[in-house]
């Protein structure tokens, strides 16, 4: 204890370094201290015991000082290391093994038994039998109503004028607290065909259903992210009226075909589209983005993009069979955190 | 349109038309040689077995009541069918007798608002070895009726969810009473050395609501024993093995799961199989391994389960029809191995 007090005088880095290093080992080596005392030690040189970690040092200071070193040691390995597998690679050149691809959540993604097989007949069968047939078949238009939860605010409102430019042949309507099972028959008898109910909460849009109408699957959403036109930084004018493209993305499960072509059936389905305007719903990990762009292409391989239009992002909550109807209609697919989400690889959509 | 399907041969066999009355069959039921079949608005009728025969008049007739939702036959008493449906009370009709349901219930009392309680009976089980009645609403109420009883109302009511509860099955109970009707010769779980004939007591129901939330309940005392949990759409099909505490579920969800409902409650199997389920039937036989070489043996088999062994009927969709066919689950199941010594396959009775 004597010696350590010769020492605090002359406090630096390396004093405490070296007092460290001899502080180190502890109880039963103190005539081992004495002994090193006079010795100049390297100042980053330390001769640890064995099954002695850095978290047992008692003294905050000195703790903390052992392992900044460490770190700082960790990384300048870590970055030679580097350097050594980058010579190594420029010294074989061409035989050189290719880059190991790192590894990701959706690279590591659990294999999915669902999974859509694009010949499967059964599924097509499905398909054809379903309630977006007529849609697919062209035999219905589609016509949407889009409305609100009652007393929305200014940006839920502006989200559903914006909302109803990207979409066509949509109408906006206030709700007037109206109940959701007494608009179904009356838009079922002016020949709508989906039904959008942007739910509002505190001032924000939350929430989102899309019910297809003549007895069509009703989706829940939850929604975030929005982003109004005047929010989005580096955009474009204003969308025009041309019928916009739709791009659906990755949505390879049974369910995600599902919903999928929900998203399909609010545009018109006509391959011969006029017009840049294309609105993409990308599915990444069960959530789904969605953009308005409007493209052109500058030469056959680049393309030029300008973003229009609101941007959102949903995640599906359930899908119940038929029209909207929370308590009393069956559910093809409710999602129940507790059960569903207890691994970070597996997704539903 | 009634269709005959074999899982030997894995193709129908033979269709026959049973007109008459609109909606879908709720209910399908076979009795000596007699096919039973009850459609959506309430006409229950009765045809003979025979399908070589023209589409004749059926042999009865009977208006049950429009708004049925099941009609099931007693596996005990094949002349007795009970029908249940949305504003149409739980009666029970035997064939033989006469026109007038042989037991009718009657609603509960007004609540404690004093507004009467609707009815909307989705399923309905019999009890056997006794009279009683199991029904499961759609108004998440599950209740017990006894027709030997003098009361008309149920005798037991219990709640679960907050959501309709759309199928129930009865569970083998772990207990033995001897000498009763003939059962199983199988043994489950704590079995002491029991004498030849002897019978599983049931006590306890497992119901499947919308959400795909199943639960057993028992009805002796109208509690919740547990939960079983993997379901993600709404529970359509459901019925227990008779002798092994498993339980096979099929629903909107497209895949048919297998729990182990004791010891311990848990997910044992699941299929994915890719339309959407609207029933499930399980083979009668205990040992279908065993089996598939030697020829069927029907001594070994309980009496009621032969007669599920014989039909497999399967209705037509009507290319409008929001559900697609389950029959190619069911091939598709035959085509798989089944690591279980018994086959759920897959045939809608009550089906849309």
């Amino acid at each position: 204890m004597a010696k350590t007090r010769e020492k605090s005088g002359g406090s630096g880095k390396k004093s405490l370094k070296r007092k460290a290093a001899m502080e180190e080992p502890r109880e039963g080596s103190v005539a081992g201290d004495g002994a090193t005392e006079g010795v100049v030690q390297p100042p980053k040189a330390t001769a640890l015991p064995p099954g002695f970690s850095i978290s047992e040092i008692k003294n905050k200071q000195r703790r903390h000082l052992m392992f900044t070193r460490w770190k700082q040691q960790q990384r300048k390995e870590k970055l030679a290391a580097k350097k050594k597998l980058k010579k190594e690679r420029e010294a074989l050149g061409d035989k050189a093994p290719p880059k190991p691809v790192p590894k990701t959540i959706d690279n590591q993604r659990v294999y999915d038994e669902t999974t859509v097989d694009p010949n499967d007949e059964e599924v097509a069968y499905d398909e054809a039998t379903d309630e977006f047939a007529p849609y697919f078949n062209r035999q219905t238009s589609p016509k949407i109503l889009i409305t609100t939860s009652d007393r929305p605010h200014g940006r839920t409102v502006r989200l559903c004028q914006q909302l109803s430019t990207v979409i066509p042949n949509s109408h906006v309507y206030y709700r007037r607290g109206l109940a959701l099972k007494k608009i179904i028959p009356q838009c079922i008898s002016r020949d709508f065909t989906d039904l959008i109910v942007i739910n509002e909460d505190r001032k924000i849009p939350n929430g989102l259903i899309l019910s297809h109408l003549p007895d069509g699957p009703t989706a829940h959403f939850k929604m975030s992210s929005v982003r109004l036109r005047k929010e989005i930084k580096r955009r474009g004018k204003d969308p025009t009226e041309h019928v916009p493209e739709i791009i659906l993305n990755n949505f390879t499960t049974r369910l995600g075909h599902s919903i999928g072509r929900m998203f399909a059936s609010l545009f018109p389905h006509n391959p011969q589209f006029i017009g840049r305007q294309v609105a993409t719903f990308h599915n990444q990990r069960d959530y789904i983005f969605f953009r308005f762009h409007r493209y052109i292409f500058r030469s056959e391989k680049k393309v030029g993009i300008q973003e229009l239009g609101p941007r959102f992002t949903l995640k599906l909550r359930s899908l119940q069979k038929g029209t909207f109807d929370s308590k009393y209609g069956e559910y093809e697919w409710v999602h129940k955190p507790r059960e569903m989400d207890t691994s970070r690889r597996k997704f539903h959509l | 349109m009634v269709r005959r399907f074999s899982t030997e041969e894995g193709a129908f066999q033979c269709q026959r038309h049973c007109p008459g009355g609109e909606g879908t069959f709720r209910g399908l039921a076979q009795a000596n040689d007699t096919l039973i079949t009850c459609v959506d608005s309430g006409v229950l009728r009765v045809w003979h077995g025979d399908d070589k025969e023209a589409p004749s008049d059926p042999l009865l007739e009977l208006k049950v009541g429009p708004g049925v939702c099941r009609m099931r036959q007693d596996p005990a008493q094949p002349h007795l069918v009970a029908t249940g449906g949305k504003e149409n009370a739980l009666k029970v009709w035997d064939l033989q007798g006469s026109e007038e349901p042989v037991f009718r219930a009657k609603n509960v009392r007004n609540d404690w608002l004093d507004l009467r309680v609707p009815i909307w009976d989705q399923d309905v089980q019999f009890v056997p070895g006794s009279q009683k009645l199991i029904t499961c609403t759609g108004y998440h109420q599950v209740r017990m009726y006894d027709p030997a009883s003098s009361q008309r109302r149920p005798v037991l009511e219990t709640t679960f969810g907050e959501y309709p509860l759309t199928a129930m099955t009865l569970t083998p109970g772990g207990k033995w009473v001897p000498k009763g009707p003939g059962w199983g010769s199988e043994g489950i779980l704590h079995s002491p050395p029991t004498p030849p004939a002897s019978c599983l007591l049931h006590s306890s129901v497992i119901v499947g609501n919308t959400h795909g939330q199943l639960a057993e309940i028992d009805f002796r005392q109208g509690r919740l024993l547990g939960c079983l949990k993997g379901l993600a759409g709404s529970v359509r099909g459901l019925q227990c093995h008779p002798t092994k505490p498993l339980l096979a579920s099929c629903g909107l969800d497209r895949v048919l799961r297998i729990h182990r409902i004791q010891n311990p409650r848990g997910l044992e199997h699941k299929v994915y199989l890719k339309s959407r389920l609207n029933c499930l039937l399980l083979s009668g036989r205990a040992n279908w391994r065993d089996e598939l070489e030697e020829p069927r043996k029907h001594s070994e088999e309980p009496p009621e389960n032969t007669e599920v062994d014989e039909l497999w009927a399967s209705l037509e969709v009507a290319a409008k029809r929001k559900l697609p066919r389950v029959d190619q689950g069911l091939r598709a199941l035959e085509a798989q191995k089944r690591k279980k010594r018994w086959p759920a396959a897959l045939s809608p009775q009550p089906c849309e």
